[in-house]
């Protein structure tokens, strides 16, 4: 492989043979990994939704039955309310919190810096972690940890995982408190590019500091935001393990998710057909609206 | 929102503090320090001062203090462990004992392996990609570039159900994989953010370096490990760290991937601690400070590579 190159040939050419061989070889392992542990199981999830599975019985062709059964299925349809609500409020709760953060904590100073990474910490844990210390500090006493900072301010204990009508807030919350810091930091870069003679012109002018930031802070990071912001919706189409890990679904149904449903249909109702189904009708609306998404970016890029 | 009521703009003669505005790029000219941010923070005492103190505590104790609780908590004596503190009760090592007992080692153990192990294939197998992508040229390049970043929309929670199918039975060679670490490190080893980071960053490489290599009659491997790969040193740094954040992150493949709890990563054990009924949550807290340290120990490390990469990813995404 390596005695091929040694030709004095100096530029990256398009020549049959060898050469031509090279980047495939590089990219194999690559390729490999992706077609055995992502293309087939998502070939094969499509494949499984047209059939009623049956383990040492022999798969049954049964058509769009395992679709039009999760699509008219009321605990499905609940879920897709659910989704959404988390999916869309997470993310624009994160970007709020994430540039009241970044707006709070921008600037050189070395305390600052130190401020900062001690805010990103959630990031960079582990969602089992986050869900079980939020579990413990959505505790429905009054001496769990939210519910005295709640006492403080004059409010009754709540018992936010325990009740149908707060569970799904309360996952959101959580949610939020996990990404917003990682906005924070996209929003930091974007307000790092913003050109600090504007800042002391407009001071010049006397515009107020809402005018200010209107004019001058968000322009600059308004970019990146509408990108995080939609990709951020899309992928909370998919949420799983928050859910999973803080209140498995419950209670009584009030935060089941998408996913969360579809586990528990194909891994403790082994209904893989239907579980399959749901996966790819899921997978279709993220694929679309991604694609979608993207190519109006585009288009927004080259105008 | 939070948008403080200091309108600093209205008087502008009292600028008297003027420090180099490190981050106007081009420029060299100074500009007072209240001109660095986009609220204008003051950096001296004042009401401007005090409120961002107030405020900035105010963050940390929601960010922050909470992973203060996560110690105190694993270190109290308190067996029912419903008060959280921020200070723990007796400081008390019983808790990690009785964790150590339920086997929380083991599982830590198996999550050790299956990081490392899988962040040193993901990188290998994404770098390899990348070279390919970036310093080759050859036929179908657009539509292997568009088949790794579909693998980004393939995450294990759609694909869970037929993942675990084939995990037990992977088509052609027919080997079980549950049960095993390869379970869950082989799933994970093309990452399509990964090969699209690397491979930006190896296109930006100056031709004429390898060019002049070429002429030196470095080979293909060489090339790679000594010409582009010590180029690339902060790109990996970027891709490691996401890359461990992102494995550690793992819940969903390591529990479909187990054949029974004893494979468990110590991040899906943390359940079985907590549904366990002759432990307190001292005992979960425990678990939750053992599965957070590795994660500390690589984000205090590599803090830095994160947030360019992070900040990196926004804008070319």
């Amino acid at each position: 492989m390596t005695a091929t190159v040694t030709t004095p040939r100096t530029r990256r050419v398009r020549v049959p043979g060898k050469r031509a061989v090279l980047p495939w070889l590089f990219l194999a392992p690559g390729l490999l990994l992706a077609l055995v542990f992502k293309f087939v199981p998502m070939g094969k999830g499509v494949w499984l939704s047209f059939f009623e599975v049956r383990p040492f019985l022999g798969d049954q062709w049964v058509g769009l039955d395992n679709y039009t059964r999760v699509l008219t299925d009321h605990r499905f349809q609940d879920a897709v309310g659910h989704t959404l609500l988390l999916g869309i409020g997470q993310s624009l709760g994160a970007i709020v919190v994430g540039f009241v953060l970044a707006l709070l904590l921008e600037g050189q100073a070395r305390s600052l810096k130190v401020i900062r990474a001690a805010v990103f910490l959630p990031v960079v844990t582990a969602t089992a972690v986050v869900g079980e210390l939020w579990r413990l500090m959505y505790y429905p006493t009054s001496d769990g940890l939210v519910n005295s900072a709640l006492g403080f301010l004059g409010l009754g204990p709540t018992p936010f995982l325990d009740n149908p009508d707060t569970a799904l807030w309360a996952t959101m919350v959580m949610g939020i408190w996990m990404v917003a810091p990682y906005n924070m930091v996209i929003i930091l870069a974007g307000l790092a590019g913003v050109d600090r003679t504007l800042y002391e012109a407009s001071a010049m002018d006397g515009v107020s500091l809402r005018q200010r930031l209107r004019y001058v802070t968000l322009p600059a990071i308004r970019p990146a935001i509408g990108i995080v912001l939609t990709l951020a919706a899309i992928r909370g189409l998919r949420v799983f393990t928050e859910v999973y890990v803080l209140t498995g679904g419950g209670p009584a149904g009030s935060t089941e998710v998408w996913m969360t449903r579809a586990y528990t249909l194909g891994f403790t109702r082994n209904d893989i057909g239907g579980a399959s189904a749901a996966s790819v009708v899921l997978l279709a609306v993220t694929l679309l609206l991604t694609v979608t998404v993207n190519y109006f970016r585009k288009r927004g890029d080259v105008r | 929102m939070s948008a403080p009521a200091l309108d600093p703009v209205r008087t502008p003669s009292d600028q008297v503090s003027a420090r180099p505005s490190k981050r106007s790029g081009t420029s060299a000219r100074t500009t007072p320090a209240r001109f660095d941010t986009a609220l204008g923070w003051h950096d001296r005492p004042g009401v401007s001062w005090a409120l961002r103190i107030l405020l900035c505590a105010i963050a940390l104790g929601i960010f922050a203090a909470p992973f203060l609780t996560i110690l105190s908590g694993a270190l109290s004596t308190h067996p029912s462990g419903s008060s959280l503190s921020f200070l723990p009760h007796d400081s008390t090592l019983l808790n990690f004992r009785v964790a150590g007992e339920r086997g929380i080692w083991d599982y830590f153990t198996n999550s050790l392996v299956i990081a490392g192990g899988g962040l040193l294939l993901q990188l290998t197998v994404c770098v390899l990609a990348a070279y390919a992508l970036a310093r080759h040229k050859f036929r179908g390049q657009a539509i292997i570039m568009t088949l790794f970043m579909l693998t980004m929309m393939l995450p294990e929670e759609v694909i869970a159900i037929p993942l675990s199918l084939v995990l037990g039975h992977v088509p052609v060679v027919g080997v079980d994989l549950k049960g095993t670490v390869w379970g869950v490190i082989l799933p994970l080893g093309a990452w399509g953010f990964s090969v699209m980071l690397l491979t930006e960053f190896m296109k930006d490489i100056p031709d004429e370096i390898e060019e002049a290599a070429r002429l030196d009659g470095v080979g293909e491997l060489r090339m790679l490990w000594q010409v582009i790969l010590p180029l690339c040193k902060p790109a990996l740094g970027v891709a490691g760290v996401l890359g461990f954040i992102m494995i550690w992150d793992q819940y969903l493949l390591p529990l479909i991937a187990a054949k029974d709890p004893t494979d468990y990563t110590v991040t899906v054990a943390l359940s079985i601690l907590r549904t366990d009924p002759e432990v307190g949550s001292g005992v979960v807290l425990a678990g939750a400070v053992i599965a957070l340290v590795p994660s500390l120990v690589v984000y205090l490390l590599l803090q830095r590579s994160l947030v360019t990469g992070i900040a990196a990813g926004a804008t070319k995404g």
